[in-house]
């Protein structure tokens, strides 16, 4: 074994290449693949084309979550294309004999949710979905990322993938984040810095104080988004916060075995010495609240701050980009968001819908109300965070403020479902994408964190949370 | 998969940078469960009004872009999800050439799997070739993917990078799984010294 210094991606990689040959990508041993309703299908009619097998459903686990509803469950589903791939997956979970937590299941939920919470998730793996916010995933020290539905079949047959190898990238955060300032403001704030196109090419490693005093929900935000940046994993390594998350969960080590991988776990450092190809900075108490003006996640800015403008832009194509963005969003450059009004909250999303985002949301719509204009939504990312939420009495804080308290899925961040913006519509979203037409055709997203949502939701319009906060 | 050797065809220019997946193929119409039919689908909320027309503004629907088969598009396309339908309605509509200064990640992988070749070229090159496409838009170029150049209507000819495999595949319409399956037995030999760290069931 060699000494030479290495990053803590390059020890996972290192770990999972099965054969390298020369000039050939490597072929990566996959710990755990993840699977849902909406990218598999064609992968399983593959697999029965060539007639082939899933070789390790013990390392698979399927649920639903981008389609399905969030309305109660009484009410039945009418969207029969929806139906149609519920029913799909359901067959191809029984005929390859992969577990599913199916519609009825107490472990259903958001596929990025359900694989920590089950403690299936852990530190050393390497994790694949055709879903790009696996990169979730990495906050436990894992390599995740996504795939499409070819390379989910190749998963399915070989429990393996050909990858060629990134690059590595540091995004190193020190400092404290000051009261209002959250996860979602620090990866808002990389990507507004890096851009989405920045991470392109690069695992990153998410290192520094501000990122080690994270919680693990915390964590998660930040690495879910590494994809904005065009990252496709995002990792943070394991710590002591780690293992207590994981610590008993069902699918996680017991006993004695649990010892033994705790020990292994905390070797999954980068060494001292070991280089990434590139590091970014940034200060966690210069950070503020973070708010998206325009069609990328990219086109961020301080709550506080003014809609820049295409005038100023130097670059041609950029420029254009700009004004087009602005165009779609209505909105005039040189003017504060703050204010802006809006018509839905969305609170949810693998990027924000675990307990502490619910819990984060809930400090500041309790004993307030959602501005009557405002329709707001809160979607659990699992049913497992519905039944935590509903015992610490979350669900009658949100109901009690006029939001409406639905059944667990991706909802509004995709727009599958139903579960969508009218034309024209504005949103505050604690979602991961301001794409044209992202959360329903000619809506209008403002990416934000639970904390400005909230605020947003009790002031009907985009609101500083930090105000409040004041106030109180 | 349709192998691709050395191809010539007409292009057709989307300037605008970090068209995303979303734009591509809309979420609306990932609810099949098979690859077909997506073509009429690609680019839906920029290629069709509200009322289900045609937009006429839109650069794939103008008389003078029927038949393009190359795609130069603005830096960064692909970006977003990792959702294999955008490949599937690019080659469905009939593009099996793209070309920009950068593809996200995912985008770039799924489209090497479906025949769909994505072209880097410099930013210069990449603005001649935009200017060429508003120009005359019957400019046909060819792509030498064996040689990995490009060349244009003057004789000029670009080198594009790509890496070994992805070529030597789409060269011969080779299957990756194929490759991959052929490595079973150490993936076999891998299980046995490496112990299963999550079971499921």
């Amino acid at each position: 074994m060699t000494n030479t210094p290495r990053t803590l991606f390059e020890k996972i990689w290192d770990d999972h290449v099965v054969v390298h040959e020369n000039g050939n990508p490597a072929v990566l041993y996959i710990d755990l693949h993840l699977v849902h309703e909406v990218t598999s299908p064609q992968a399983f009619t593959g697999l029965r084309e060539k007639g082939l097998t899933v070789r390790r459903p013990s390392q698979t686990l399927a649920t639903m979550d981008h389609g399905i509803p969030t309305t109660p469950p009484n009410i039945p589903i009418t969207d029969a294309m929806v139906i149609n791939q519920i029913s799909q997956l359901e067959k191809n979970c029984t005929e390859f004999g992969i577990p599913l937590m199916g519609m009825d299941s107490p472990n259903r939920g958001i596929v990025h949710v359900i694989g920590p919470e089950l403690g299936a998730t852990q530190p050393g793996m390497t994790i694949v979905c055709g879903d790009s916010h696996t990169a979730t995933h990495g906050a436990f020290g894992a390599l995740a990322f996504g795939i499409g539905t070819s390379e989910i079949e190749h998963v399915l047959a070989t429990q393996s993938l050909l990858q060629q190898k990134p690059k590595s990238m540091e995004i190193r955060v020190d400092g404290t984040l000051k009261p209002g300032v959250t996860a979602k403001d620090i990866i808002l704030a990389v990507i507004a810095k890096i851009g989405i196109g920045g991470g392109t090419g690069y695992v990153v490693e998410y290192t520094g104080s501000a990122i080690r005093s994270l919680n693990m929900e915390e964590r998660m935000t930040v690495c879910n988004m590494s994809i904005e940046g065009g990252a496709r994993a995002g990792m943070v390594a394991p710590d002591d916060t780690t293992f207590e998350f994981l610590a008993n969960r069902p699918l996680a080590p017991q006993g004695a075995a649990w010892d033994e991988a705790v020990a292994q776990w905390r070797q999954l450092r980068t060494d001292d010495g070991a280089t990434y190809d590139k590091t970014v900075t940034l200060n966690a108490d210069d950070l503020t609240p973070m708010i998206t003006y325009g069609t990328n996640p990219g086109m961020g800015m301080k709550i506080t701050d003014t809609i820049p403008d295409p005038a100023d832009v130097a670059d041609v194509s950029a420029r254009q980009s700009l004004q087009k963005a602005l165009d779609y969003m209505g909105l005039q450059p040189g003017k504060p968001l703050l204010g802006h009004p809006v018509d839905v909250v969305f609170l949810g999303s693998c990027t924000n819908s675990r307990l502490h985002d619910l819990w984060q949301a809930a400090s500041v719509l309790k004993g307030r109300k959602v501005a009557p204009n405002v329709r707001m939504l809160v979607v659990p990312g699992s049913q497992r965070v519905k039944a935590q939420a509903e015992a610490e009495g979350l669900d009658k804080i949100f109901i009690e403020a006029g939001a409406e308290w639905r059944e667990s899925g991706c909802s509004m961040c995709i727009a599958m479902n139903g579960d969508q913006l009218s034309p024209g519509q504005y949103a505050v979203s604690t979602s991961n994408r301001n794409f044209e037409g992202r959360q329903g055709p000619g809506g209008r997203t403002f990416l934000a964190s639970p904390l400005t949502a909230a605020a947003s939701a009790v002031a009907g319009a985009v609101a500083d949370v930090r105000v409040l906060m004041n106030n109180e | 998969m349709n192998p691709l050797k050395t191809y010539t065809g007409k292009i057709v220019s989307i300037p605008t940078e970090n068209i995303d997946t979303d734009q591509i193929i809309p979420a609306q119409f990932l609810k099949v469960t098979d690859k077909n039919g997506l073509g009429k689908n690609l680019f839906f909320n920029w290629r069709y009004l509200p009322d289900g027309s045609p937009n006429p503004d839109f650069v794939l629907n103008r008389a003078e872009s029927q038949g393009a088969t190359i795609l130069v598009a603005g830096d960064n396309f692909g970006c977003g999800s990792s959702r294999e339908h955008a490949p599937w309605a690019l080659a469905a509509f009939g593009f099996r050439v793209l070309i920009s200064t950068g593809f996200a990640d995912i985008f770039r992988n799924n489209s090497l799997k479906n025949g769909l070749l994505p072209v880097i070229v410099d930013r210069e090159t990449h603005r001649q070739l935009q200017s060429l496409a508003e120009e005359d838009p019957e400019t046909r170029i060819t792509i030498d993917l064996p040689n990995q150049t490009l060349t244009l209507p003057d004789g000029r000819t670009v080198n594009f990078p790509i890496d070994p495999f992805s070529k030597h595949c789409l060269v011969n319409g080779i299957d990756q799984l194929g490759y991959l399956r052929e490595h079973l037995p150490a993936i076999e030999e891998y299980e046995k010294t490496h112990p299963q760290r999550v079971k499921t069931i």
